[in-house]
């Protein structure tokens, strides 16, 4: 098959770049961390209530000074209703569905996970300012899903 | 070339066809513009209508219906001009396919119409439609299986009747994206037939939620590629005719539309990277596999451009751009496919941002992608439909595109790049702002999501502006289609409409590109690759399945 001169090299330096542009993105993920949330374990969405952590969602501080917030996405709001957290710590979100498919997406940082019932994601971060942070749910969920929402204090330590 | 058309039969088909296309075309964009004028409060819809009736509506009637039916039309006419007539039997086939597609549209259309299906065009579960509604897409999906075999069973009977012969371009891309079609399709078979009927009907008190998430995603990334390939064959078979030249080399191209089966399929997870139930190594191997239908893109453009280089200095441009002027842009059939591609440059360096594992969590479900699925197939796919309807309406109709539909032509792809540019715009910075998707009017009651809108380009009001544009352009469009159809002069045997079908040289092509088994087998392995594993954890450590839930 012919291959005309200036196609070579078109596609020798496309080839390149991609090679570069995957190396650069394996690296961040898996060398420093920065994956995606996700997670692999799994909840029961019809029993929350008795199954830990979901039986008393809310936040955590851990004994290596992090924290933990337990959250629930039902149509349409978030259990709890209020949560306040230090800026400058990391906090890990752990989050479920109790119905339907949500998300816990805090605008501004790139937290930003799908809530699908029967699994728990998880996602850490650290909130480097202080201040009222919006969170809304970006996945589709009924006829309230454009008001489903509620904020996040991050406070000064 | 004499411009004879095609066959009677063929003809009616492919009517039909576009005929059923454009109808969901007008409805599904008007969806739009309600659309546009309820996120930004100007409108109040009645109690018994809902915005995401009416947006599910749109998805459906747009991504779904309008594309599928045009392609297949578009198919049908071009598999009997480069192939001949099609026999008895294929005719037959085409329309049991057709009808089959068409039942299983209106059951669809109607169970949302009526309020049963507000579930969007993605039916994530666990909410739950009417069971008709699932079945609706069910016969959708196996009507065009039927028209698909029928077109393929042409093409077998080309080929044993022209033994060692390569097949005709056109017929040879056409059969390429049919087999793109039907191994997607397989997953959203699966969980229709198998996880939602069931569970919708009562049969099943549960549903498997990940694994429906994974099998839709399975199909909904190839479906793109289903509305592109049948784009990319006007660009590569059509064009290179409409300016005056031919197609820039055979066996790159036939080699572009194989590697296209390969990376479109294994590919979905990059629609589920922030969710739970995925391990992040399986997320980022189809990631990769991802990134590879960069060669074959760049394999496109090379060609595309090349095409129009060689012809522009064949045509007396001189220096690095002259070739550039000689285009023939007062040709709207060729003008409009060209600004088609330009929506396209924008719209894949969108696409490589989406697919770039951590950087989605920037941007999924934001109205970001809202904006990107505009500038990909509502524009570069739609306009170039739009630029084939143009000549493909007269040639089926046997009727004239004449002077004053040409410059209404004009006036239509104008406006909807216009429209296309200030909507998608808007869309675009709104969701690096954070604004969700699928959302109607609303502020959050917080001062962060009602500054969203205080932007420049990010108002209310460049959203509505667009959208009220796009819609005047569909009407414009749909005008010009009805005059083709019903109205405009009959043409002579002079001024006859022809199918524009560049030569391309295939004799130094290797035989290997036209070995399907090959590649299908290849593609199998591919899936088999980045999907087995995966998809074996979710059925085999499933979490308690979810109940339906009716949340509309
Ligand atoms: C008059 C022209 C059009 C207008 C005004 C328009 C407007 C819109 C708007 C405002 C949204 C989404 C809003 C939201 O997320 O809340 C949307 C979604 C969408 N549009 Fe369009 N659009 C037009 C044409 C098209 C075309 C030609 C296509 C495809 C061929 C298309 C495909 C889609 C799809 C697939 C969605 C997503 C639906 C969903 O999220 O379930 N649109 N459109
Ligand atoms: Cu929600
Ligand atoms: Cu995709």
């Amino acid at each position: 098959m012919h291959l005309h001169k200036y196609e070579k090299i078109w596609l020798s330096f496309g080839f390149a770049a991609l090679i570069i542009f995957l190396s650069v993105v394996g690296v961040s993920a898996f060398h420093q961390g920065h994956t995606p949330s996700g997670g692999l374990q799994k909840v029961d969405p019809d029993n929350l209530e008795a199954t830990p952590p979901f039986d008393s969602p809310g936040v955590y501080e851990k004994e290596d000074g992090s924290y933990e917030v337990i959250a629930i996405a039902e149509a349409f709001g978030y259990t709890p209703t209020e949560i306040q957290v230090p800026a400058g710590e990391e906090v890990t979100f752990k989050v479920t569905s109790k119905d339907v498919t949500h998300s816990f997406s805090i605008v501004d940082t790139n937290v930003n996970m799908m809530v699908v019932p029967g699994k728990v994601n998880e996602k850490t971060h650290t909130f480097e300012d202080p201040g009222t942070y919006l969170i809304v749910c970006n996945e589709y969920c009924g006829s309230g899903h454009h008001f489903m929402s509620m904020e996040i204090e991050v406070v000064e330590q | 070339m004499t411009a004879v058309s095609i066959p009677n039969p063929e003809r009616k088909l492919a009517l039909t066809n576009l005929g059923i296309a454009y109808t969901a075309f007008i409805i599904g964009t008007l969806c739009g513009l309600l659309q546009v004028f309820i996120r930004n409060d100007a409108l109040q819809l009645p109690a018994w209508l809902d915005y995401y009736q009416i947006l599910t509506a749109h998805g459906v009637l747009l991504a779904l219906i309008f594309t599928t039916f045009f392609i297949f039309g578009f198919f049908q006419s071009g598999m009997s001009k480069t192939l001949g007539a099609f026999g008895p039997k294929v005719v037959l086939w085409n329309w049991i396919g057709l009808i089959i597609t068409t039942i299983g549209t209106v059951m669809a259309t109607v169970m949302i119409v009526i309020g049963e299906a507000s579930v969007l065009y993605t039916f994530y579960a666990p909410m739950m439609a009417n069971g008709f509604f699932y079945v609706g897409l069910a016969l959708f999906v196996i009507g065009t299986w039927v028209q698909s075999f029928a077109l393929v069973g042409h093409y077998r009977v080309w080929r044993k009747a022209n033994k060692g012969e390569k097949s005709p371009l056109f017929a040879f891309m056409t059969v390429a994206t049919i087999i793109l079609w039907v191994i997607a399709c397989l997953g959203v078979v699966a969980t229709v037939l198998f996880q939602f009927i069931p569970w919708a009907f009562g049969w099943q008190d549960s549903i498997n939620v990940g694994l429906s998430r994974s099998l839709f995603w399975y199909f909904g990334h190839p479906l793109v590629y289903f509305w592109l390939l049948p784009a990319y064959i006007a660009w590569y078979v059509i064009v290179p005719k409409l300016i005056g030249g031919k197609v820039f080399s055979d066996s790159l191209a036939r080699l572009a539309f194989i590697l296209f089966i390969l990376f479109s399929i294994p590919v979905g997870f990059h629609h589920q990277l922030t969710e739970p139930g995925i391990a992040s190594f399986w997320k980022f191997l189809q990631t990769v596999l991802t990134f590879m239908v960069i060669v074959p893109s760049l394999m496109t453009a090379f060609s595309l451009f090349a095409v129009f280089e060689t012809r522009g200095r064949e045509l007396g441009g001189k220096g690095l751009f002259g070739w550039f002027t000689k285009l023939p842009w007062k040709d709207v059939r060729f003008t409009s496919i060209f600004v088609a591609m330009l929506f396209f440059i924008p719209g894949g360096a969108g696409g490589i941002i989406n697919a770039s594992f951590q950087m989605n969590e920037v941007i999924h479900n934001t109205l970001w992608v809202v904006g990107h699925f505009h500038i990909t197939v509502g524009t570069p796919v739609a306009m170039t439909f739009f630029g084939v309807t143009f000549w493909l309406v007269p040639y089926l109709t046997k009727r004239v595109f004449t002077r004053s539909l040409q410059r209404l032509a004009f006036l239509q792809i104008i406006t909807w790049s216009i429209g296309m540019l200030l909507m998608s715009t808007a869309q675009h910075v709104l969701g690096l702002f954070g604004a969700p998707r699928r959302t109607a009017y609303t502020g959050y009651q917080h001062e962060d999501a009602q500054s969203w809108f205080e932007g420049i380009i990010s108002n209310h009001v460049t959203m509505a502006v667009g959208g009220s544009i796009l819609f005047l352009s569909a009407t414009i469009l749909v005008f010009i289609v009805i005059q083709l159809t019903w109205f405009a002069p009959k043409a002579e045997s002079v001024n006859q409409e022809i199918f524009p079908i560049a030569v391309s040289e295939s004799k130094e092509t290797p035989k290997i590109l036209e070995n399907w088994k090959v590649w299908i087998g290849v593609a199998f392995v591919l899936i088999a690759i980045a999907y087995t594993v995966p998809i074996m954890d979710m059925i085999q450590h499933a979490p308690p399945g979810s109940k339906g839930f009716q949340t509309w």
